[in-house]
């Protein structure tokens, strides 16, 4: 092997000795070289899993499925000029969930041979068992039909684990020397990808082989006032996305100009990680300087890559039909929007808001064929000109709400944790009539226009939020009117979305991502999209964050 | 074979180390097995098992190093790994941030850090535990939503400077949330254990199903700035984000609230009311650790900050070298020192105040000041002249914990949490920003 041939196979694992430890995406650290092995052909897995769901019906089982997975994952971080860690990880095995005298059992097992997977099996159902004496509900299944032998794949350009981790560690170099040459005192950026190549196969019928593919590069830059000792950071306005390497290729058809007078671009299928680098290092010069807020009521005009996070907490949350019915209570809660508030049509909103659940959006990360259940994915209404017309659910909820089909929600972040109910890609429906941001602005007195993921906080009913962002300008007269900092808005989720005063249209609307969306215990990570368009709520309570600590 | 002995892991270590060839080698074993349930509405939801061993080989050259891993264990798949790693290495650019390994170091026992009772627990004992929490809900007519999680195994490392490691970690979580029929109160309890011996689930239950009901029917009351009890379980969270965030490089770079104006740390300053005490242990009793880092250093006892004055700072081994300073690990746990008050005795001596039985979805506001926000959950209550006199709605809170502990008021005994030993916390001042509506 040259010099160059062994980044891209060790993934420059040097740096993982001698610093402290990174976030990691789980799985044993394997060489980058292991990701593109081949895994089992689906005949061997076809195989495999008949041994499995054979071994749970033997056993006494009335429904099992079976996920063999191997989920492979890379992430690369740097600091200013030097790569700091490069993590190749790759995770095998098998995982068993069955129904034996009405409760579920689950056992995962990474021996991923007939008798390994057909002990696992085994082993699931003697817990069913176990927790059955104890069993107050019994499990029913909404019915699904076997899709016999099928497939499903991302439809990415580029698969990013072909590409030599050079080239990507020159990217994130790239970026940070543009941070650097802005003025930034310090850049930190990262590159985390995914595969997840899960086979399903069910006593229904099923055996779903899909290939699932993840990706997400970001930067947090920093800069510093030594002589006041204040410090401010601005991290990338990029989102992880369900594509191939080709998002870090920019095209220009894909960016959207900003607010007037504010440099941001807001990027669609691919993103310009220089550009906004390069942006991040000047605004975050502004930032030190920036006026602090006067706390008071002001309108809201917030960005697809910032108005995301706050779909994903106040709506995509609070419509989990398991959060709804107590199934979370004791760690991510439960829900004010409850079937007895939906029935009596109290407005989640105003009658802009029409707020979609969308497993088939291409570019988006929560897009698969198939769940981890064996259903086949769709798109339905959640909220429907401002009101509430349904929830998201999984085969064993939808009888509890008088349907007979699940809305293919059921994920499970790893062949050993349990599939259970989580978030589709929920996304704001952009505005029919034609609307750019800043003819939004033109009509904003007293304003606060809010860019990028900042800080969230939301109680365990959904009621109260709040929310930061990485940059904040004052509207002030219909025009941007200087950036301002220490802003938090704080809102009830109702009042909130009943304060949706305008929307942008198509042109505006762009996904933002969360890849480590959790929930469960264990717990567990999904990833999902959120897709809006720039979007005005008035008269928001807006905190000052500032203090004094000495 | 998920949990190896010392003798055996050890024996594995010595033959992957003896195929080494490298100018420096370091080995690492883990392996744990363990089990959960997970209950609500009265009735199990999901349940599960697993258990996993794996190797990792760090082999160098010089200031070139490479890594793989594998978990099989025949001779052939060893070799094979060392040479994976041996050939990574070989080509690896030189790290900047290089330093040698460690040789024979000397570490502390903590026996305690694992219970064979833990390792040996049963699908049936799980479901007896939570069945029994679920039926003392049932009875008095609440909801009950629970979780019981059990974790055994080890850690094993051993390096061609001769540095050998191995201890054995066991832990058991349980923790409830229970809920009144009409949804009007909620209550909490969580506990965590090395040995099952200490576990008792209707003990909990008892106190997340008084406070359920003891919360119902709360009234509203002003957001604004209120003296607080916060229970361990609300204060935790707050400690701990402080407690990640005392790093040395952070601090020296400008970018942590430990950093000082015009340069430099504050280490050596007092920053917290003089009451404040911060130490890790991992020898003692009720939180026994590992006595060992990640990278080998020994985990001793550690004062982190000592009646209000920042004393230690941990840093990576590259930061300490370059900078002069002690090389100190980061902790497992901690243990913050505290009176001989329980929690209903800080309530006898309140005039005025809010009982914060648990603080929830706490996420970062500013790094530079530490300022968190978050919200009380599962039983806030309004205290006047030494008793609680009725429930209160729950608030928003917007505080920083170096704030907050310099507005102490008086500090309880110590209980453990989540691996470390935290005292119910009296706080003046205590800020609360808006009302939930949320039970």
């Amino acid at each position: 092997m040259k010099r160059r041939e062994f980044v891209g196979l060790s993934g420059l694992a040097a740096g993982a000795l001698f610093l402290p430890n990174f976030p990691s995406l789980g799985g044993t650290p394997v060489d980058a070289a292991c990701l593109l092995e081949p895994g089992l052909d689906p005949t061997q897995k076809k195989r495999l899993a008949d041994a499995a769901l054979n071994a749970a019906k033997s056993a006494g089982a009335s429904y099992a499925d079976v996920r063999i997975g191997r989920y492979l994952n890379q992430s690369i971080f740097t600091r200013e000029k030097q790569v700091q860690n490069i993590a190749s990880g790759e995770s095998f095995g098998g995982g068993v969930r069955v129904l034996a005298n009405g409760t579920w059992g689950f056992a995962a097992t990474n021996v991923v041979t007939e008798a390994g997977l057909a002990k696992a099996a085994q082993l699931a159902v003697a817990i069913a068992k176990a927790n059955a004496k104890v069993q107050k509900e019994k499990v029913q299944l909404a019915p699904q039909k076997g899709y016999g032998e099928v497939t499903w794949r991302t439809p990415i350009k580029q698969n990013a684990f072909e590409v030599p981790v050079a080239q990507k560690v020159e990217l994130l170099l790239a970026a940070n020397a543009k941070a650097l040459d802005n003025g930034a005192s310090f850049v930190n950026s990262s590159l985390f990808q995914i595969n997840e190549q899960k086979y399903f196969a069910s006593t229904d019928g099923s055996y779903i082989d899909q290939d699932v593919h993840r990706i997400w590069p970001t930067f947090s830059v920093t800069g510093i006032d030594r002589s006041s000792g204040k410090f401010r950071s601005r991290d990338a306005l990029s989102a992880p996305m369900g594509l191939g390497y080709e998002y870090l290729t920019p095209q220009a058809a894909d960016q959207v100009a900003g607010a007037a007078g504010t440099g941001l671009i807001g990027y669609r299928n691919s993103y310009d990680m220089l550009a906004d680098a390069a942006l991040a290092a000047r605004q975050v010069k502004e930032k030190l300087t920036a006026k602090s807020v006067v706390a008071g009521k002001y309108d809201l005009v917030l960005e697809p890559n910032h108005l995301g996070l706050t779909i994903h907490e106040s709506v995509g949350h609070p419509l989990e039909l398991d959060r709804v019915l107590g199934y979370e209570a004791n760690y991510a809660g439960t829900s004010f929007a409850t079937l007895e508030w939906k029935a009596q049509g109290i407005p989640y909103g105003s009658k802009l808001v029409n707020i979609v659940a969308d497993k088939l959006q291409p570019g988006s990360l929560g897009a698969v064929g198939y769940d981890d259940e064996g259903v086949q994915t769709k798109r339905w209404d959640l909220i429907k000109d401002g009101t509430l017309v349904n929830y998201e659910k999984i085969r064993d909820q939808a009888h509890i709400v008088g349907q007979t089909e699940s809305d293919g929600c059921c994920y499970a972040d790893s062949w050993d944790s349990v599939q259970f109910q989580r978030m589709p890609n929920v996304s704001l429906q952009p505005g029919k009539a034609k609307m750019s941001v800043d003819n939004m602005i033109k009509n904003v007195d007293k304003g606060i226009y809010i860019a990028g993921r900042g800080s969230y906080s939301i109680d365990q009913q959904r009621y109260n939020f709040q929310f930061g962002g990485q940059v904040f300008y004052a509207i002030e007269k219909g025009q941007i009117a200087g950036m301002i900092e220490d802003v938090a808005y704080q809102a009830n989720t109702q009042e909130f979305w009943n304060s949706c005063a305008a929307i942008c249209d198509e042109s505006d609307y762009r996904l933002f991502g969360s890849f480590f969306d959790g929930k469960g215990q264990p717990s567990q990570v999904s990833a999902v999209s959120h897709g809006s368009a720039t979007t005005r709520f008035n008269g928001v309570n807006v905190i000052n964050t500032a203090r004094k600590i000495g | 074979m998920a949990i190896l002995s010392k003798d055996e892991a050890q024996t594995i270590l010595q033959k992957v180390l003896s195929f080494s060839t490298a100018d420096e080698c370091d080995v690492t074993l883990t392996g744990s097995t363990g089990g959960n349930v997970r209950s609500a509405r009265n009735s199990i939801s999901t349940a599960g098992a697993s258990e996993n061993v794996s190797l990792a080989v760090q082999s160098r050259f010089g200031k070139r190093a490479g890594t793989a891993t594998c978990n099989e264990f025949d001779e052939a798949s060893l070799r094979r790994c060392v040479q994976r790693a041996e050939e990574i290495a070989r080509l690896a650019p030189e790290s900047p941030e290089y330093v040698p390994l460690l040789g024979p170091q000397t570490y502390l026992a903590s026996p305690g850090s694992f219970a064979a009772r833990t390792a040996a627990i049963t699908p049936d004992y799980r479901a007896e535990q939570i069945g029994a929490s679920m039926a003392l809900c049932e009875a008095k007519k609440l909801s009950s939503a629970g979780f019981f999680n059990d974790s055994a195994g080890f850690v094993a490392k051993r390096n061609s400077k001769g540095l050998e490691a191995y201890q054995q970690v066991s832990s058991v979580d349980f923790s409830i949330s229970v809920r009144t029929a009409d949804g009007t109160g909620s209550g909490y309890a969580i506990a965590n254990y090395t040995d099952l011996a200490k576990f008792d689930a209707a003990r909990l239950t008892r106190v997340a199903a008084d406070k359920a009901a003891s919360s119902v029917k709360a009234k509203a009351i002003e957001p604004g700035k209120y003296t607080v009890i916060l229970e361990p379980a609300a204060a935790i969270d707050l400690l701990n984000n402080m407690m990640g965030a005392m790093d040395a490089r952070n601090a020296d770079e400008g970018r942590s609230f430990l950093s000082k104006k015009g340069g430099g740390n504050k280490k050596g300053e007092k920053v917290f009311d003089e009451r404040v005490t911060i130490y890790s242990d991992p020898t003692h009793p009720d939180v026994p650790d590992l006595t060992f880092a990640g990278d080998g250093r020994p985990q001793q006892k550690t004062t982190w900050v000592e009646k209000g004055i920042v004393k230690n700072l941990y840093t990576s081994r590259f930061w300490a070298q370059k900078s002069g300073v002690p090389d100190i690990p980061a902790p497992g746990g901690w243990i913050m020192q505290g009176g001989t008050q329980s929690t209903a005795d800080l309530i006898k001596g309140t005039a005025k105040g809010i009982l914060v039985t648990r603080l929830y979805y706490i996420r970062a506001v500013d790094p530079q000041t530490l300022l968190y926000t978050g919200l009380t959950r599962d039983g806030t209550f309004y205290i006047e002249n030494g008793v609680i006199k009725f429930p209160v709605k729950n608030f928003r809170s917007n505080e920083s914990p170096v704030i907050m502990l310099n507005n102490l008021e008086a500090l309880g005994k110590p209980v453990r949490l989540n691996g470390s030993l935290v005292p119910p916390l009296k706080i003046r001042d205590f800020t609360f920003t808006s009302l939930s509506d949320a039970v």
